[in-house]
């Protein structure tokens, strides 16, 4: 497992991370998603989403209520919040599997409710409070393969 | 004309029967709160599952209601979307299936519309065009209705809708689900000066929504009371953070107004029935001389009597049944 931990003092370097990720995601890619109310889960989504080329003016709401938005960029979009679900046989039973095996990007908030559905390979970023209100930590980890290659790629653009 | 609508977008199985665009016969939502609420949240994939076994019944007794059968409606009107799909398949496919085996000409109904037009189900009606503010669980958008078929959205949230930030933040709280009413209760015996949470304009002529900045303030005011082993007064931060919501949607409906020109203001969806947002829209309303029409609360949750009647416009107007539609996730409006 190959892990990275970014600040991120401000909304603009949420931004930069969440447009990358969206710039290099590939076909069948899953983000999972954690942290608490008000980390900023949907806020990095909607930035993936400029950086998947997710028109501007379809904005990238939270999918608390509806359990799943998609949108149309270079690849499509599945967000997910998982955070009213309760056992792994209601994922299964929507068909929230076709979309984690799909051809598109799938970010996925509350991702604990998966359980054993969890997808082998995959990116997880847990977004924590930082020092004050508007700093976050984005601690990412790439399980798999899936994301093993670029986690460097991530660390060398932002770090240079 | 008599119309059966049949509405499963999301945590209700519904079904109404309406005469001649008016007048209800039958109006059965199978509210399903009380299964959800133990998990502290609705739980949609049980409600998808109750849709299949609510389905049949709700219709039923609808029509025994109503005291019709089948034979007599002479029109289906169905949620097509927005939704989740395993939801809104389900009444759909419905609603598909007795409209072929009993040849009953059916249309499909947008579920936002259903909102927008549900005014028509009150005793006083807007005239077109005018201004409907509809907030709920998953929508807060302004839009301008011209006529029962035409609707422009003037603005829209783009990050938590209303109805999400109220259950959000009852959440935080620990109070329950759904979030609304017990906050709007709560906020009765409280200060909604107490607390100076932030409202987001988006700039001074922007119609659109941003209300996760009002949820993060509420979870960094929570936190450092709790920090600094202070108490909560639950009543002061419920009545102040329902006066931020309040004010942005009551500013930028009548903002709407006053840009469209438009002297008719309605609002709907279930934060629609929000007593303070009610008595609010009332009072700056009048105070800009527009005339206010608030949905009956019964119609502002979700309803299948404002689906009967969208349907019932709509084969009015001889819209085109056509019998291949499906059901759709995304809204047409955005």
């Amino acid at each position: 497992m190959e892990s990275l931990d970014i600040e991120l003092p401000s909304l603009a370097d949420t931004g930069k991370l969440g447009k990358l990720l969206g710039e290099i995601a590939e076909p069948g890619d899953v983000i999972i998603l954690s942290g608490p109310l008000g980390a900023g889960k949907t806020a990095i989504t909607q930035f993936i989403g400029a950086g998947l080329e997710v028109p501007a003016d379809c904005y990238v709401t939270s999918p608390t209520f509806s359990l799943m938005h998609e949108y149309r960029g270079r690849l499509p979009l599945y967000h997910m919040d998982l955070y009213r679900l309760t056992t792994e046989e209601e994922i299964e039973e929507l068909g929230f599997l076709d979309y984690i095996y799909g051809d598109g990007l799938t970010v996925i908030e509350w991702p604990a409710r998966l359980g054993s559905l969890l997808p082998e390979e995959h990116l997880e970023i847990k977004l924590e409070p930082g020092r004050d209100e508007n700093t976050r930590t984005a601690r990412l980890a790439a399980i798999g393969n899936q994301w093993l290659d670029r986690l460097p790629v991530i660390r060398q653009t932002l770090f240079g | 004309m008599l119309i059966l609508g049949i509405e499963s977008s999301c945590d209700e199985t519904a079904a109404a029967v309406l005469a001649d665009g008016k007048i209800l016969l039958a109006d059965v939502v199978n509210s399903q709160i009380d299964i959800h609420a133990p998990y502290g949240g609705v739980v949609p994939e049980l409600a998808s599952r109750q849709h299949i076994r609510n389905i049949s019944y709700v219709v039923d007794t609808a029509l025994k209601e109503a005291d019709l059968t089948l034979d007599q409606i002479d029109g289906l009107a169905v949620t097509e979307g927005p939704g989740l799909i395993g939801c809104l398949l389900i009444g759909h496919t419905f609603a598909k299936t007795l409209s072929l085996v009993r040849k009953i000409p059916m249309v499909g109904v947008d579920h936002l519309t259903g909102h927008l037009l549900s005014i028509f189900l009150a005793d006083e009606n807007p005239a077109f065009p005018y201004i409907a503010m509809v907030a709920s669980g998953g929508h807060s958008s302004i839009f301008l209705v011209e006529g029962s078929e035409r609707f422009k959205l003037l603005g829209r949230t783009r990050d938590d809708a209303a109805g999400e930030a109220f259950d959000k933040v009852a959440k935080l709280l620990d109070l329950g689900y759904p979030g609304g009413p017990i906050i709007g209760k709560l906020a009765k015996g409280g200060d909604p000066e107490a607390i100076d949470f932030p409202r987001a304009w988006l700039g001074h002529d922007d119609l659109d929504f941003s209300f996760s900045g009002l949820k993060t303030a509420v979870v960094n005011y929570v936190n450092q009371r709790k920090k600094k082993h202070l108490a909560l007064n639950i009543a002061d931060l419920c009545a102040s953070f329902q006066e931020a919501i309040v004010d942005v949607v009551t500013t930028k409906t009548l903002r709407a107004a006053s840009r469209t020109g438009c002297r008719d203001i309605v609002l709907a969806g279930g934060v629609g029935a929000n007593q303070r947002l009610r008595e609010s829209m009332l009072q700056r309303g009048g105070a800009e001389n527009k005339n206010v029409f608030l949905t009956p609360e019964r119609f502002c949750t979700d309803n299948a009597a404002m689906i009967a009647l969208a349907g019932y416009l709509k084969f009015k107007d001889n819209a085109e049944i056509c019998p291949d539609s499906d059901v759709y996730s995304r809204s047409i409006f955005s």
